[in-house]
């Protein structure tokens, strides 16, 4: 296997900040000018939001029930097995929720766009879009984009609220706890902060599961093995980008607020 | 008969153009420091069609995307309809690409939609009622002889089935310039012959300018001395052994024009290379 130059691999590297830094640009800005491809938003949106709704119950539940069964056992040593509802609540909406549920929704979601769009582009389809005077940025990618946002953030919200369940009941039927008590302590420690937190990730989690699919499948090139590639490049590149604005935001909100 | 009353109600337009339709003036593109157009000129008059030949690998599809602005060039300048598109920003091409058709090497049909939404598909972008895009449609299939298949998916379709309509894609809009990348590459002998026929009738019916890139000789000659019949339905030879005066030749090799003329010059050529070609 030939090694990259470090000149070329920086090269290469800038010019694909670049061109996808100009693809989100073009992609958002045509939220402000028409045509809207509204349809095309709600077929996304039933597609990403609608589909993606069984992966991300079972795992909300079972982080959850990991989350209860884990901690009350760290707990116990203390005698503080009954503030397991807190850690499980705290957990899920400010970081579990959230990162968990964006990183099911990417590999599920991510590779699908890059595959799609993808296996347009080496088919000469996005040529035939622009050859029929339709912008094919304004047509796949943005409607892909406001989808992805919309939907996550009300996955999420499904998540945290199923991922809580899920803890309930591990405490409740496993963990012998007062359900009422998990409840209300769950219900006690969310502050506005944290709140905020966990339901401003979802959104940038989403522009870039759904911007990250789109760049690679509007970049793909090399027929079938080039699709194959740019559908593991996009989920492998979404999901570190969102442990790492995960880390960013986070950090940026504990320091905005103080926790 | 349908397609008979079909095309003797619509009068052949006539190109409004007064200038070339199409100027290439020293255009020049590499791909990965591949030069794969070098210093490439020439002109296409309304209502002509230029058939570039060449070898694989030569630059013909490159060359008819240059035209519809598709890729950019590195050098040189591209005049369409008197618009430099090798210039003009993507917005200002979605414009202008209204009145330019374009068939593609392998169709490039949208497989998530039926050859309806295929066919349609500019005429949904542009609003148009729906009852005048389904009659428009149909004319348009009818013309490709697939009016059955309007309610198939591209991949319930054979090979010849895709490129007719891809083919009905690029004149249902009545476009006064149509590109042809390869339309029969790919096909038997028989459904070549199918196609070519098709872009006779566009040519001597609607008078369209036309570039038809091509590797196969006998589909380019064919094109040159035959003309559609519209009251027998089929194409024949030209009386006398007739050469189509507005048919013409552009040959390329490893990136450079080494003929562009008429079929009479191209077939009287003394340069070695292009007998052997054309041998």
């Amino acid at each position: 296997m030939k090694l990259a130059s470090p000149e070329e691999f920086a090269k290469t590297s800038v010019l694909a900040v670049q061109e996808y830094s100009m693809l989100c640009v073009r992609a958002v800005s045509n939220l402000f000018s028409a045509p809207r491809y509204w349809a095309d938003i709600y077929t996304q949106a039933d597609s990403i939001g609608i589909g993606s709704l069984p992966i991300v119950l079972l795992t909300g539940f079972f982080t959850g029930c990991v989350l209860a069964l884990q901690s009350a056992t760290a707990l116990s040593q203390f005698g503080a097995k009954n503030i397991t509802g807190q850690l499980v609540s705290l957990s899920m909406v400010k970081e579990l929720g959230p990162v968990l549920t964006s990183l099911m929704v990417s590999g599920r979601n991510a590779s699908g766009m890059a595959s799609e769009i993808g296996s347009m582009k080496v088919t000469e389809q996005i040529d035939a879009m622009r050859a029929l005077g339709t912008d094919p940025i304004r047509k796949l990618v943005t409607p892909r984009i406001v989808a992805t946002v919309f939907m996550l953030f009300f996955l999420t919200i499904i998540s945290d609220a199923v991922g809580t369940v899920g803890g309930a009941m591990v405490s409740i039927f496993l963990l012998g706890l007062d359900g009422s008590q998990y409840f209300h302590i769950a219900y006690q420690t969310l502050m506005y902060p944290d709140v905020l937190q966990g339901l401003i990730k979802p959104v940038f989690f989403g522009f870039i599961i759904a911007s990250i699919g789109c760049y690679f499948g509007m970049n793909t090139k090399g027929g079938t093995q080039g699709v194959g590639k740019a559908t593991t490049q996009a989920v492998v590149f979404s999901s570190v980008l969102i442990i790492v604005v995960d880390f960013l935001i986070s950090r940026t909100m504990i320091g905005i607020f103080g926790r | 008969m349908p397609e008979t009353t079909l095309i003797a109600e619509q009068p052949a337009p006539q190109p409004d153009q007064t200038g070339p339709v199409v100027v290439f003036d020293n255009v020049s593109i590499a791909f990965e420091d591949k030069q794969v157009l070098e210093d490439i000129s020439f002109t296409v008059e309304p209502g002509e069609t230029r058939i570039v030949l060449g070898p694989a690998g030569c630059g013909k599809s490159v060359l008819m995307k240059l035209a519809n602005g598709l890729l950019c060039p590195d050098s040189g300048s591209i005049h369409v309809f008197g618009e430099e598109v090798s210039k003009m920003p993507e917005v200002d091409l979605f414009t202008l690409r209204a009145r330019i058709g374009m068939v593609f090497q392998e169709s490039a049909l949208f497989d998530s939609m039926t050859v309806c939404d295929n066919v349609a598909f500019r005429m949904h972008e542009e609003h148009m009622p729906e009852d005048e895009v389904q009659q428009r449609v149909l004319e348009s299939l009818r013309f490709v002889e697939l009016e059955q298949a309007v309610n198939k998916f591209p991949s319930e379709l054979s090979g010849g089935m895709r490129r007719r309509v891809a083919i009905a894609r690029a004149v249902v809009s009545k476009p006064e310039l149509i590109l042809y990348d390869s339309p029969t590459g790919g096909l038997d002998p028989i459904t070549s012959t199918t196609i070519i026929e098709l872009v006779m009738k566009q040519r001597d019916v609607f008078h369209n300018t036309a570039l038809v890139v091509t590797h196969r000789l006998q589909d380019a000659f064919t094109l040159a001395t035959h003309e559609y019949d519209v009251q027998e339905h089929t194409m024949k030879p030209i009386p006398n052994k007739g050469i189509d005066p507005k048919t013409k030749f552009l040959v390329l090799n490893e990136g450079r024009i080494v003929f562009d003329g008429t079929t009479m010059d191209l077939v009287h050529t003394d340069d070695p290379w292009l007998k052997e070609y054309l041998s």
